[in-house]
């Protein structure tokens, strides 16, 4: 929609220039901040809340993903009363496969799309890969931007596939994946967000989660100042998901003081942030057990997905 | 004005008792006695310290005191640290147990000025420190000889060829002898990672002098991080959470203190941990080494393996 509008677009190679220095020191403000007892409780249910709970790998099955998604519904049930998490994030041949075992549960499917996670494909095939996802059912895709065209200054290119993509999307909410470990600098992340989110991006995502590093409280934080700019320029709320090296429960809690200190509290929610990651929840429960009983968890108390 | 202040530090010096000699111009470095996690020698998390003190009156240092979140940091090294050291070949753990005696020999003359410092006299340190000494090399040895002695092929009715075979526990939470320094926090690591299992100690209260300087040790002589974790601090404070945590697996006790001990035996129901209290044991005679001190910290793991009834053999394996 808004590649089709008459709207002005921004001049992208004048995308605000990022102080690193500034940057990173300001990131790490959020992880002094303590927080204990009712608050980190609240916190770490919330979070349980936000994950995209993930499985990317090419030896996924049937069978996991079915279990991955009951664990989705039954995060822990010797707690009764926990939230389920935010949705599942498959392949898009496996969506079928997570529909039918989500059922009504309210939990999303998310599926990656676009030749994931390199992007590296004529853009028919990832339309039609986007297709495939959305007919299968699923309600919310993450698509990759083309890595080499934005580095080679392409940006119009990288600007006009994520239109094509969103309008491939129909009603699904669209993810746009930076894969912000291959853009090197914080300018450049800054860049693509301002790309995206002109194209008609719903959410902007850090990382595959294949790539190292990749999702840092910097370069979150670089990300959620652009859409905090864009939802003054536009007026138009933009989600935010960090993905991949978050798996322990007190840096995703350093993650929502952020997002509540940069964007304020409309976004502390599942409808505009997220999390991806495949580890995560099970740190997140431990914690909340180890709340609720006093006592330090094991892992192997635990089920793995 | 320069001579002021050379007086000055040597007045210091002196009113603290560290250098006698006033003459001396340079002032003495003393370490900063830190606790040993994954490897690492982080202070205690919880920017705590005790200055533990000899019979004299000295103090000794400024010791970490650490919190129960060390003790988390520790377990979560020592479980990471689980794997690898348990599949290590048995006698290749006897290689690194005897390493840790080499480096412990090379180190010989610093235990026994610690050990001084606590009190002993210079005959008896360097008793403690070849006692020691001699303690790891014979749990050396028995790294890869316990299991034929404790292992069984078991007779059955069925055809199956039935045996047991002693493996680690797993993570082993140890209260080392509150008594002495050094004997008996070798005579409680040793055992437990000949068997292949990891371990976080908490040291002598009152002692703790050679604990952090036995992690040097350990830290030069091949071990992997994460296998031996040594805190320093209050087991009155600590020992709780050294019983109730869900990922340890076995535990550790060395004093008569019946109500601790309660107190462990209830806390470990929780996960069904292994107990073992070390109150009756002189760890500077003969009966402070044996490998049933290796046996306390294995579980006894037996397997049912199909056999073909051989040419009407008969039963039996």
């Amino acid at each position: 929609m808004a590649a089709g509008s008459l709207t002005m677009l921004p001049d992208f190679s004048l995308s605000p220039r990022i102080d690193q220095v500034g940057v990173e020191e300001r990131a790490s403000c959020f992880t002094k901040r303590s927080i204990k007892k009712e608050s980190k409780m609240n916190g770490l249910l919330l979070v349980l809340n936000m994950i995209d709970l993930t499985t990317l790998e090419g030896k996924d099955t049937d069978g996991k993903v079915k279990q991955l998604c009951y664990k989705a519904m039954h995060p822990h049930d010797a707690i009764p009363g926990l939230p389920s998490v935010a949705a599942i994030c498959v392949y898009p041949s496996m969506v079928k496969v997570a529909k039918k075992a989500l059922g009504d549960s309210g939990i999303k499917v998310a599926s990656v799309a676009t030749a994931f996670p390199s992007g590296q494909a004529p853009r028919d095939v990832k339309i039609r890969d986007t297709k495939y996802a959305v007919n299968e059912g699923a309600d919310e895709i993450d698509m990759v931007i083309s890595r080499g065209k934005f580095h080679a200054g392409e940006y119009n290119f990288v600007f006009d596939e994520i239109a094509a993509i969103k309008e491939a999307c129909g009603d699904a909410r669209l993810k746009v994946i930076l894969e912000t470990g291959e853009l090197g600098t914080f300018d450049k992340v800054r860049r693509a967000s301002d790309i995206a989110m002109h194209a008609g991006a719903d959410f902007i995502k850090t990382s595959t989660g294949k790539i190292q590093p990749a999702a840092t409280m910097p370069v979150t934080l670089v990300m959620l100042e652009a859409i905090r700019d864009f939802y003054y320029k536009t007026g138009k709320m933009i989600g935010m998901k960090p993905a991949g090296g978050i798996s322990k429960s007190k840096l995703a809690l350093h993650y929502l003081v952020m997002v509540k200190e940069v964007l304020g509290e409309d976004w502390l929610n599942n409808e505009w942030f997220r999390f991806g990651a495949s580890s995560l929840a099970n740190d997140v429960l431990m914690q909340i057990v180890k709340e609720k009983t006093g006592v330090y968890q094991a892992a192997n108390y635990f089920s793995v997905d | 004005m320069g001579k002021t202040i050379i007086n000055k530090s040597s007045l210091r010096i002196s009113e603290n008792g560290l250098e006698k000699k006033t003459s001396s111009k340079r002032l003495e470095v003393l370490k900063t006695y830190k606790i040993y996690i994954g490897g690492q020698f982080p202070r205690t998390e919880s920017g705590r310290y005790y200055i533990p003190v000899n019979a004299s009156g000295k103090k000794l240092a400024n010791v970490c005191l650490s919190s129960r979140k060390d003790f988390r940091d520790a377990v979560v090294a020592a479980r990471s640290a689980f794997s690898g050291w348990s599949s290590r070949a048995a006698f290749n753990r006897g290689q690194i147990l005897y390493r840790m005696a080499e480096m412990l020999e090379g180190r010989k003359l610093q235990f026994i000025d610690e050990l001084i410092q606590q009190d002993a006299t210079k005959a008896k340190a360097e008793k403690e420190v070849d006692l020691a000494i001699d303690r790891l090399i014979y749990y050396a040895g028995w790294c890869d000889k316990f299991q034929q002695l404790f292992s069984s092929v078991n007779p059955v009715a069925t055809s199956h060829f039935n045996f047991s075979v002693p493996e680690p526990t797993g993570v082993v939470s140890i209260i080392a002898p509150q008594g002495d320094s050094l004997p008996g926090l070798v005579s409680v690591i040793a055992p437990a990672i000949a068997g292949g299992n990891t371990c976080v100690v908490l040291a002598s209260e009152t002692k703790p002098l050679c604990a952090v300087t036995f992690a040097e040790v350990l830290n030069s002589s091949d071990l992997p991080g994460g296998v031996v974790n040594i805190l320093t601090g209050k087991p009155s404070e600590l020992a709780s959470w050294f019983v109730d945590h869900m990922d340890v697996n076995a535990t550790i006790y060395c004093e008569k203190d019946s109500i601790t001990q309660k107190m462990i035996r209830e806390k470990s129901a929780l996960n069904l941990k292994r107990v073992t209290f070390y109150d009756k044991v002189n760890w500077y005679s003969g009966e402070g080494q044996s490998p049933y001190f290796i046996m306390d910290t294995q579980e006894i793991k037996t397997t049912w393996h199909p056999v073909e009834n051989i040419a009407g053999a008969g039963g039996g394996y």
